[in-house]
């Protein structure tokens, strides 16, 4: 055998390896929920870890193989330092920080840094970049959503930030491929509506939780609907779907009224076939949609290289160089998924969607466990705009929906991108330690001694002790 | 309470305060207030299975038809692994191969030349039939592991997988040959499994030198010698569309269509238009069988006026008309217009296969083979299998029933008069032969941008007892189908029978 052939040999076996793992990797993010022990989830994480790594590790191996270059060890070994330092600093920051969460917040990075790789190395370079700083700084972001009560009583600040930022990109942006996106501060491109999402969260929170009275309501719905106004004008129809999304989600929990939100559903029926008729670029779309070869050579070129890079790379893929994921326009930022299924197969990207649900489930999970109105909404908030961007996404890249151009959180190349959803992480682990310290203020409330109380008392609260002490993962 | 104290505590407060009585702000927790969060949970984990299901689809469903659109290049890059199979007959015949000279350099090469142009195809400025249908698999091998290391170790590019197609070489050339010099198609299928025989296109073309003719090839819109006229040519049916006003009109009168008579006088106006019978021949006193082996325009304009246009429609819509024909190769989708309102102008001219109806070779040979098959649709297809280079099938296509479209019962009426037609109608040269015909003719008029003419249309299958074959013929500008559409049938049934 010369060595071209034991290159090939090694990357095959390479590749369907890291499929074994990712899907005991998945395997594991669910199992974890159903495992109550602390010593068995601890040993679940570990293993996670490890696959996590070693899958880190072979797809670097393919790449070096394919390509010789020297300065991918290096890379390779500044991202493994950079993951080991996000596990080990919030181990030890934040004992009480959702062990699953940010596991799987370093699975999502570490794939998005393997095929931007794989893509082009500059700007994986550039996206590692931001994610390290990123990091770093988000890790004060828990510390201060635990420290500053103040956040739950700036609604109108957010609101005014919100719609002031939206504008101002309306206004003055760019013009980028057909939807104004971004505005250039100091050479960096800023995307406002990635870190608008989370503002915007962040105000209808504090409109809903204190009171959801009819004027109340109608109130938040002039506001989002602002919101979602100028996003369609500025043609993000992604982001505006996102915002909409997330409002009505938001709506119905905090009114627990599912007429309002049938009601919002049929507004949205409404205000989609009155914009399919106002805005050519939206018919164009929905064209596109139906039937993407009509048009091969202009506006479907790019959902039909999408369904070829899917159909081409099959259960198991061809193998992380061995296909044309660059055939695809705008490919590292819209259509991540698509190219993630060419090299590395059906399989794994049905294991990358289940980790993306893994992570929404969480997100609900802690809002469920919170008491307090606004955090419980803001967590839901952030978890419904990350669930939506990802159906939107990868919805988009399947032809399931029309087009409409987001990124695949945390995979996706794109640093506002990837900014703001480090950030909605960080904000809901923040969240999640607050669950913690509301139930021992409770407990410290209430305890009284046992003979004070009823048996029934004693059962409860007993049983809410041993939740609590079985609740940190 | 007084937050000052946890501003030590940095990181791990023990206790912290958070505000559970302001602004009404705390929830009891508990099952029955997570159920709205339960409630949005779910329907987003629908969407999730959504686009979980959508990815398996894709790949269960839809990856073969993406891999062979045209427009996927994806396959191209194998090229530089794989050389590109070879396309042969089941009797093995080589339609397709490829070439490898001394220094590695591929030609594709077609040892028939011009016979088989359309059919297989060209692999050169773009791909078209087989060649572009089967493009992904050519360029795939399935050999054993072991063969493509050893290629490997070599450095050697390993051979494609072949596509063995039902084609029958003798008979694509005996029908490329009969149709002469006369624009027009001609297809040969197998009634009871679907099979294709043979599938001539003219104008056709060299697709070993296309390369060095693009240029004059794709321009030549007058003549578009690209196009696959068997597929996707559409020409009104004329008089061959009569089988199936015939069809509407049995089962309109399933106990009296014997009864039908008819006194012809050459010509029958009704609304400012007249049908005339051809060379204003007058046929006479006829019932439907005589009038179906004549061909007699009037008895078949007056069965249209009798029809009602809905039934005609449904009987059209039953044989495909205005729906894809169950087929892998593009083809062109047959058109039919009538409408319940429509006048009797239309009325007439439909059913004598004139009017908008437009259908294409294909399917014209396909409705025959549906009544010679006793009104079982069989799928058409004319890839048999796939196989390795060394002969290991990897997918084969066995005959498929699509639908039935009418009652066996039927079918035996329409075969009876379609007999009549060869032995004391306009296809009587199809009689006498040593084998049995039954079949129909037809003169399609049309006019377009001012000219005018007449295409010439046979359609029928051998032997009216036990079909073997179902033909159809068109010759544009060919005239009457008797004059030239029916010795080329001829032709290809003799080498079809003798050899």
């Amino acid at each position: 055998m010369n060595l071209a052939n034991l290159t090939g040999t090694v990357s095959k076996a390479a590749q369907y390896l890291i499929i074994v793992l990712m899907v005991i990797y998945t395997v594991q993010s669910y199992t974890v929920f159903a495992q109550r022990n602390r010593t068995d989830r601890e040993q679940i994480f570990l293993r996670q870890n490890v696959s996590m790594f070693v899958i880190h590790f072979l797809a670097y191996l393919i790449m070096y193989l394919n390509t010789a270059k020297f300065e991918l060890i290096l890379f390779y070994g500044a991202q493994v330092l950079y993951l080991m330092f996000t596990l080990l600093l919030y181990r030890n920051l934040y004992p009480r920080a959702s062990r699953s969460l940010i596991k799987n917040m370093c699975m999502l990075l570490s794939v998005g840094f393997i095929m931007i790789t794989r893509l082009s190395y500059d700007q994986s370079v550039k996206q590692f970049e931001i994610a390290a700083a990123g990091t770093a700084i988000a890790l004060l972001i828990p510390l201060i959503v635990r420290k500053l009560l103040v956040l739950t009583k700036m609604t109108w600040g957010y609101v005014f930030v919100g719609i002031g930022l939206l504008a101002l990109v309306m206004i003055a942006a760019n013009v980028t491929n057909g939807a104004r996106l971004a505005i250039y501060i100091a050479g960096f491109s800023f995307q406002a509506s990635e870190f608008v999402k989370i503002i915007f969260v962040f105000a209808v929170a504090g409109l809903l939780s204190t009171e959801h009275s009819f004027r109340r309501v109608v109130i938040a719905t002039v506001l989002a609907a602002a919101h979602v106004l100028i996003l369609v004008v500025s043609t993000d129809l992604g982001s505006a779907l996102i915002f909409f999304v997330t409002y009505l989600v938001m709506l119905f929990v905090a009114t627990r009224n599912p007429f309002l939100t049938m009601i919002g559903i049929l507004a949205f029926c409404v205000a989609a076939i009155a914009a399919y008729f106002l805005f050519a670029h939206i018919r164009i779309r929905v064209q596109i949609w139906r039937d993407p070869f009509a048009d091969y050579a202009g506006s479907g070129y790019q959902i039909c290289q999408s369904l070829f890079a899917i159909a081409a790379g099959g259960w198991f893929g061809t193998g992380l160089y061995n296909g044309s994921p660059g055939a695809i326009p705008y490919v590292a930022q819209d259509f991540m998924f698509s190219a993630i299924l060419e090299e590395m197969g059906g399989v794994f990207g049905i294991c990358l969607i289940l980790v993306c649900m893994a992570v929404f489930i969480m997100f609900v999970n802690i809002a469920m466990k919170l008491s307090n109105r606004f955090y419980r909404l803001a967590a839901l908030g952030i978890g419904t705009t990350y669930a939506t961007q990802v159906f939107l996404t990868i919805g988009g890249g399947t032809k399931l929906i029309p087009m409409t151009g987001v990124t695949l959180p945390l995979v996706s190349y794109g640093g506002s991108s990837l900014l703001s959803t480090i950030t909605m992480f960080a904000i809901v682990q923040g969240l999640y330690m607050l669950r913690g310290d509301e139930v021992k203020q409770k407990n410290a409330a209430q305890i009284r001694p046992e003979t004070e109380r009823t048996p029934q008392e004693v059962y409860s609260d007993r049983r809410m002790e041993r939740d609590e002490a079985q609740r940190r993962y | 309470m007084k937050r000052s104290e946890d501003i030590d505590r940095t990181f791990e407060p023990e206790i912290r305060n958070v505000d559970l009585t302001g602004q009404g702000q705390e929830v009891p927790t508990g099952r029955q207030h997570n159920t709205e969060l339960s409630v949005v949970t779910w329907i987003f984990v629908l969407l999730f299975m959504l686009l979980i299901g959508r990815v398996a689809y894709i790949l269960v469903a839809e990856s073969d038809r993406l891999k062979s659109n045209i427009n996927n290049t994806k396959a191209d890059s194998n090229s530089e692994n794989v050389i590109r199979g070879d396309i042969i007959t089941s009797e093995g015949t080589l339609l397709a191969t490829t070439l490898l000279d001394e220094y590695g350099n591929q030609t594709r090469s077609y040892p028939f030349d011009n016979v088989f142009s359309h059919v297989v195809g060209y692999a050169t400025n773009g791909k078209s039939g087989l060649e572009a249908e089967e493009n992904y698999e050519l360029l795939s091998s399935h050999s054993s592991l072991l063969k493509q290391i050893q290629a490997g170790e070599k450095g050697e590019k390993i051979q494609g997988d072949r596509i063995v197609v039902t084609l029958n070489a003798k008979l694509q050339q005996a029908a490329y040959y009969a149709l002469g010099s006369y624009r027009g198609a001609v297809v040969v299928m197998e009634p009871d499994s679907g099979r294709i025989l043979a599938m001539v296109s003219k104008p056709d073309f060299n697709p070993n030198t296309i390369g060095s003719e693009w240029e004059t090839l794709s321009a030549d819109t007058s003549q578009s010698p690209l196009l696959n006229r068997a597929t996707q040519g559409l020409y009104p049916p004329g008089s061959t569309f009569k089988m199936v006003t015939t069809l509407a009109y049995l089962r309109d009168h399933p106990a009296d269509y014997q009864q039908f008579s008819w006194n012809c006088q050459g010509a029958l106006s009704q609304d400012d238009v007249t049908i005339t019978c051809y060379n204003n021949e007058m046929h006479g006193q006829e019932d439907l069988a005589a009038a179906f082996a004549s061909s007699c325009n009037t008895a078949f304009a007056q069965i249209g006026l009798e029809t009602d246009n809905g039934d005609l429609r449904k009987t059209a819509e039953d044989f495909l008309f205005n729906k894809s024909l169950p087929t892998s190769m593009p083809s062109s989708q047959s058109v039919f217009k009538l409408k319940k309102d429509s006048s009797a102008a239309e009325q007439m001219t439909t059913a004598i296969g004139q009017g908008e109806t437009l259908v294409s070779p294909l399917h014209m040979a396909l409705i025959t083979s549906t009544i010679a098959n006793g009104g079982v649709m069989m799928r058409p297809y004319y890839v048999d299998r796939i196989e390795t280079s060394d002969g290991t099938v990897v997918r084969k296509q066995d005959p498929e029933i699509y639908r039935k479209v009418m009652t066996p019962e039927e079918a035996s009426v329409l075969t009876e008069y379609m007999t009549g037609t060869v032995t004391r109608g306009t296809a009587a040269a199809l009689s006498g032969n040593g084998y049995t015909v039954a079949g129909k003719t037809g003169s399609a008029e049309y006019e377009t941008g001012g000219t005018t003419g007449t295409h010439s249309w046979f359609c029928g299958f051998a032997e009216t007892g036990e079909p073997h074959i179902a033909i159809a013929v068109i010759a544009e500008d060919g005239g009457t189908g008797s004059s030239t559409a029916v010795p080329i049938a001829k032709q290809v049934l003799d080498t079809f029978f003798y050899g």
